[in-house]
C-alpha cells in the first residue's frame, strides 16, 4: 500500500484525532505543571524520510525524545520531542528548581532522564487512551524509550516498522505549549501510524478506507 | 587554479558519488549505516546511508534499493566504476549502527543497528572490499564527513570530540 494521497476527508479525521489526543495531553501537561497550556491544529503531513528530520528543525538538531511503540489493534509509533532547553525548562518546573542542568559532567543526568521520562509517559498516555476512548479502538503504550541526541539518528529509529512498507510516511503533528516570556515548553507529539492501521483507524470513524 | 569545495549532502536512504576536492556528508545516522566507499589514487569517493539491512524484508513491490544493503553497495560500486574508480582498488571506511534505545526486550525490529552494520560487512566480504576502519555501534548518532584527497572520514558525535578514522 502506497498512501501519498489522502482525501480531504481523511485528512480532516487524522486531524481530529490529532485533536482529541494532544488536548487530553495538554490537560494533562497543565496539571503536571500547573501553569495553562496551548495548544495548535495539528498539522498532517505526509513525508519523506528526509523531510521528517526538517519538521523538527534538521536531522543535526539536538533533540530529547520519548517514544512508545503503540501495541494493541492499531498499532504505530508516538514521539514526544521536546529541544535541549525546552526539556530543561520542563525539567526545571517540574522540580521547581530553576537551577537544574541537564547535563552534569556532560553526560545526561539521571534524575532528569527519570522526570521526562515519566512525564512523557504521563502526556502519552492521556494522548492515547484520548484517541482509544473516541475511536473503539485498543490501544496501549510500551514503556517508554528515552533518548537525547541528533533529530535524525532518533526519528529513524521509530521509522523501522514503516520503512520495510514504504518511504513516506503519515504525521500527525500537534504542537502543545506553555508560554510564559522566557520559559516556554513546546512539545511536539508526532503519531505514526504504522501503514495497516490507517484502514483500522478510518473504519472505525466511518470514512472511505481506500488509501 | 581554484577549485571550489562543495560538501554534497548524502539523505536517509539515499547514496552519491563524488570526486576530489568536493566533500561527502550525512548527518544523524543513528541506527543507519554510512558505508564510504573510495579509490584513494584516483580519488573518487561514495557514500551510502543505508536504512536496513536486507530487502527482503522489504513489503512493498516497487523498492528503493538505497534503503537495504544488500542492494545499495553493489550499486555504489558500479556508480564509483563510472566515476573512474578502480573496482580493484575500492576500500571502506564505515560508521553507524548504533543502539538509539535502550530497548527491554531483544526482538530483531529493535537489533536494527548491530544488523545493519553485519549486513554490510557481510556484503562487503562478498564484494571483496577490505574495510579499513569503521566506528560502529554504542548509542550515540554520528555525522560523517569524508575528504576523497586525505581518505579521512570525519566522525561528529553530540558532546564528544570529533575524531578522524
Amino acid at each position: 500500500m502506497e498512501f501519498i494521497n489522502l482525501t480531504d476527508e481523511q485528512r480532516d479525521v487524522l486531524c481530529e484525532i490529532g485533536n482529541i489526543g494532544a488536548g487530553n495531553a495538554a490537560t494533562s501537561m497543565a496539571k503536571l505543571i500547573n501553569k495553562k497550556i496551548d495548544m495548535q491544529v495539528p498539522s498532517i503531513d505526509v513525508v519523506g524520510y528526509d523531510d521528517m528530520m526538517e519538521l523538527i528543525g534538521g536531522p543535526e538538531a539536538l533533540i530529547v525524545a520519548i517514544f512508545f511503540r503503540i501495541q494493541g489493534d492499531a498499532p504505530g509509533t508516538v514521539f514526544f520531542i521536546l529541544t535541549m532547553e525546552e526539556a530543561e525548562n520542563l525539567v526545571q518546573q517540574i522540580t521547581n528548581n530553576v537551577t537544574f542542568n541537564l547535563f552534569s559532567d556532560g553526560s545526561l543526568d539521571e534524575v532528569a532522564i527519570s522526570v521526562l521520562q515519566e512525564t512523557g509517559n504521563i502526556l502519552t498516555g492521556s494522548y492515547l487512551s484520548a484517541l482509544s476512548d473516541f475511536m473503539h479502538i485498543n490501544m496501549q503504550p510500551s514503556v517508554p524509550y528515552f533518548s537525547a541526541d541528533m533529530a535524525g539518528a532518533v526519528l529513524t529509529a521509530g521509522l523501522m516498522e514503516l520503512s520495510q512498507v514504504t518511504d513516506f510516511a503519515i504525521i500527525i503533528d500537534t504542537k502543545i505549549n506553555h508560554n510564559d516570556s522566557k520559559n516556554g515548553v513546546h512539545g511536539h507529539f508526532l503519531l505514526l501510524p504504522d501503514p495497516s492501521s490507517f484502514q483500522k483507524i478510518f473504519h472505525a470513524l466511518g470514512v472511505n478506507e481506500d488509501v | 587554479m581554484c577549485d571550489t569545495k562543495t560538501i554534497v549532502v548524502v539523505g536517509i536512504a539515499d547514496l552519491k558519488v563524488i570526486t576530489a576536492p568536493d566533500l561527502i556528508r550525512t548527518s544523524g545516522l543513528g541506527s543507519c549505516v554510512g558505508a564510504v566507499l573510495y579509490d584513494e589514487i584516483k580519488q573518487v569517493a561514495g557514500l551510502a546511508h543505508v536504512l536496513l539491512p536486507e530487502s527482503s524484508l522489504a513489503k512493498q513491490t516497487n523498492i528503493n534499493k538505497y534503503k537495504y544493503a544488500d542492494t545499495a553497495i553493489p550499486i555504489l560500486i558500479n556508480k564509483l566504476v563510472e566515476e573512474g574508480a578502480r573496482r580493484s582498488m575500492l576500500k571502506a571506511k564505515l560508521a553507524g549502527g548504533a543502539q538509539m534505545f535502550q530497548f527491554a526486550s531483544n526482538s530483531d525490529v529493535m537489533r536494527i543497528g548491530p544488523r545493519n552494520a553485519e549486513a554490510i560487512q557481510q556484503e562487503l566480504q562478498a564484494c571483496q572490499i577490505p574495510i579499513i576502519s569503521s566506528d560502529l555501534g554504542g548509542n550515540a548518532g554520528r555525522t560523517i564527513e569524508f575528504d576523497p584527497v586525505t581518505a579521512k572520514l570525519k566522525i561528529r558525535k553530540v558532546n564528544r570530540e570529533v575524531n578522524y578514522i
